[in-house]
């Protein structure tokens, strides 16, 4: 068992790993990794690994669980037994349900289901390592594999977390924050219709720091939010100037 | 009344791309006053149209579009045909045969199996229903040779060119029959194997490099090289 | 009841709240009446009955020995679970609990946990060995809106008159000691708020057929000292940052209400 450490902020102001309180972690994004998928994406964050599939949409199975108006999203996150430390279950926990729902809930508003009734759009995230956030870093890798697949989106769903450590309010929370911080407020944005899609908070704050955490949240979703982006394009951009040598 | 980005510059959903008295094109849409792009691709103006050339999208059947599908299922009284999008087709006998029918199992699968690729054409498709297709005019019906091959959708104006310059010009050079399914599925029927090669790796080169300029003289370069090779190889 | 909404309805709902009025003439951040009956069960530990409007929730603890979690060896355990029983809406079936009573158990334990309500250090007996086991059943009886806060303060209630039995060791085993119950001790009184958003607006405390027509819901669960411990944002619509905001500001108001309604 590790030691736990006296203080998460140093007398210099930096974390843990040296950064800054409000300094993302290293964040790499690549789309299209699977190819049997319709649309896939990978994301690694601090030391999380997590693969996204998405198949879809298709035919709805079961049958009764079709809608008429729209398609329906199904969300599975899934964590493997080796992606912490102690060898988890592979049987689906409480956790990992309730997060399959939060971010299903979280996509939603930024898929245009209502353009096929009947049919089903099935999204697999896969937790190969886990390292605080795995809910936020999901998130945004789910939505390249949406916009991946070719499905109509309104707008790409960001997620970043804030949260406060040792009475600072900080963005970006790796494990050991996580665990021993005295708040984590994980929130999952659409920049240009300003739409927060979800929130959720443990700990303890004032409504003062509560405001603060949200706002350096979002401030980190639109970081992420660029390097979504330019994910998206790598693929095309890195073709065109092959083709232009 | 300004607009964000430049013709053929690539746009991601989410993207602004007009703001003011604009109307909504392909693969965008409209909310208070600016269109955004729904999918990744390259942005089109048309006067007041804003839309986005998509890089990859899925086919939704319209009444009339040709298609390629393979039988996936033999129901009772019919074929279910997978498209290769959201929907799958339901064929009926009448729009396969021209006589009247008896609808048991074991005719139908001598007249179309599981796995027989079929070109046919869309007759009806409404939110709440199926497409219905028919394989029952000329030019249609169950395909028993050549080579298949799935592109996304959306290149496949790409693929027939300018008036039809791309795809008239791969024919040529390959001596290839070729039939584009509007869902993306082409087949290619040629005189030869190594002719038929040519003529799928000249159309997956397009749906890679669709997105770029002076595509029908690289894929031109591509064929002809292609074909002086073979005619070495023949002439030793 | 039915389980879908007739469409006038729908219309008539978002009309009235867009003029800043509900079904029932309540104020967009107005509660519904709220019963609270303690000690139901006898042969719980502690227990609750709420009724929220039409909203029926009964909580039940049970205290009994177990082992601790190994990362928390000093500390006892509190383990929240909502059974949606089949005869509290048309449309609950009998089961495993599904995603919903999931997540409703993880809101409750949240808002109790995070708020530090109870002190799991003094539930232990012998550090790594023998804590105690506090089980909060949460039973819904009639889904009529807002199960979450409604759930909420039936366990807290559970909690604040929940006897712990004493025990006695006798050669190394752990007996009940006859007589030696005592009051779990409580240290905070945590409320949870809960809106609906419709059309624009924040709608406090949503009775069913607004939740049959809202976007998205939020909840916020606010301790005995303003602070906030447990957010849950659900559905599938969305929320401003500045409604979120609002609505914190929000949640502490009517928290402090509600606890002072209830007395706690």
């Amino acid at each position: 068992m590790n030691e736990k450490p006296e203080r998460l902020i140093d007398k210099k102001g930096l974390r843990l790993d040296g950064r800054k309180p409000d300094q993302l972690r290293p964040i790499k994004l690549e789309v299209g990794v699977i190819p049997n998928a319709d649309g896939s994406a990978y994301v690694e964050q601090g030391k999380n690994k997590i693969l996204v599939g998405v198949y879809g949409p298709r035919d709805a199975h079961p049958k009764h669980l079709a809608l008429q108006d729209r398609s329906v999203l199904k969300c599975r996150y899934h964590m493997a037994p080796f992606s912490v430390q102690e060898r988890k279950s592979p049987a689906p926990s409480r956790r990992e349900i309730e997060l399959s729902k939060v971010i299903r809930e979280s996509l939603e508003p930024a898929i245009f289901l209502e353009l096929y009734p009947r049919t089903m759009i099935d999204l697999c995230i896969e937790v190969l390592q886990a390292d605080g956030g795995t809910r936020c870093a999901s998130i945004t890798a789910a939505s390249l594999a949406l916009a991946d697949s070719g499905i109509p989106m309104r707008d790409l769903v960001v997620a970043c977390a804030a949260g406060k450590v040792d009475d600072t309010v900080v963005l970006d929370l790796m494990d050991e924050e996580d665990k021993l911080g005295s708040a984590d407020v994980p929130v999952a944005f659409m920049p240009s219709l300003n739409a927060v899609t979800l929130l959720q908070m443990d700990g303890k704050l004032s409504q003062e720091e509560f405001e603060a955490a949200v706002n350096l949240a979002i401030d980190g979703c639109r970081q992420v939010y660029a390097v979504q982006k330019e994910a998206l394009k790598a693929k095309y951009v890195g073709v065109k100037e092959e083709v232009d040598e | 009344m300004p607009t964000f980005f430049e013709p053929k510059q690539i746009a991601t959903p989410g993207d602004l791309l007009a703001d003011g008295d604009y109307v909504a094109g392909e693969n965008t849409y409209k909310e208070e006053q600016g269109i955004y792009a729904s999918r990744t691709g390259l942005v089109e103006y048309d006067n007041k149209k804003v839309s986005i050339v998509a890089l990859k999208a899925f086919y939704i059947p319209k009444p009339g579009d040709i298609i390629i599908g393979t039988v996936a299922e033999i129901g009772f009284n019919g074929w279910t045909i997978d498209l290769n999008a959201p929907y799958e087709a339901f064929l009926r006998p009448s729009d396969v045969l021209s006589r009247p029918f008896k609808p048991q199992r074991d005719e139908l699968s001598q007249v179309l199996d599981l796995g027989d690729l079929v070109v046919a054409k869309v007759v009806s498709y409404d939110r709440t229903h199926d497409p219905q297709i028919t394989v029952a005019e000329p030019g249609l019906g169950k395909i028993t040779r050549g080579q298949v091959l799935r592109i996304t959708p959306t290149k496949i104006p790409r693929v027939i060119g300018k008036k039809g310059s791309m795809i008239s010009m791969i024919k040529q050079e390959t001596g290839c029959e070729i039939i584009l399914g509007l869902n993306g599925v082409v087949l290619v029927t040629g005189k030869t194997p190594e002719a038929e090669q040519a003529a799928v790796r000249a159309i997956l080169r397009i749906e890679e490099e669709s997105h770029t300029s002076g595509l029908t003289d690289r894929i031109t370069q591509m064929l002809k090289k292609e074909k002086s090779r073979l005619e070495d190889v023949k002439s030793e | 009841m039915a389980l879908v909404i007739a469409k006038i309805k729908h219309r008539q709902i978002v009309q009235l709240v867009e003029d800043g009025k509900r079904l029932d003439g309540r104020e967009l951040t107005e509660y519904r009446n709220v019963k609270v009956e303690q000690g139901i069960i006898e042969r719980a530990e502690g227990s609750a009955r709420v009724r929220l409007g039409k909203t029926d929730v009964v909580v039940g603890t049970k205290v009994e020995l177990g082992e601790p979690f190994a990362d928390t060896p000093g500390e006892g355990v509190l383990t929240v679970n909502v059974e949606l029983v089949p005869l509290a809406s048309p449309g609950y079936e009998a089961g495993p609990p599904d995603e919903n009573s999931i997540e409703l158990a993880r809101i409750v334990d949240r808002g109790i946990r995070e708020s530090k309500m109870i002190d799991t250090e003094k539930l232990c007996l012998e550090p790594g060995k023998k804590v105690y086991v506090v089980f909060v059943d949460v039973y819904v009886l009639n889904q009529g809106g807002n199960l979450i806060d409604a759930s909420a303060i039936a366990a807290v209630s559970a909690l604040m008159n929940t006897m712990v039995p004493g025990y006695e060791v006798e050669d190394g085993e752990f007996r009940v000691k006859p007589g030696s119950s005592s009051q779990l001790p409580v240290k905070q009184h945590p409320v949870t708020v809960t809106c609906a958003k419709i059309g624009d607006k924040l709608v406090v405390d949503p009775q069913l057929e607004e939740e049959q027509v809202m976007d998205a819901r939020l909840s916020m669960a606010v301790d005995d000292d303003d602070k906030i411990c447990a957010i849950q944002k659900g559905g599938s619509g969305y929320f401003s940052p500045e409604q979120v905001i609002e609505f914190a500001g929000l949640a502490v108001r009517k928290a402090k209400e509600m606890r002072k309604k209830l007395d706690w």
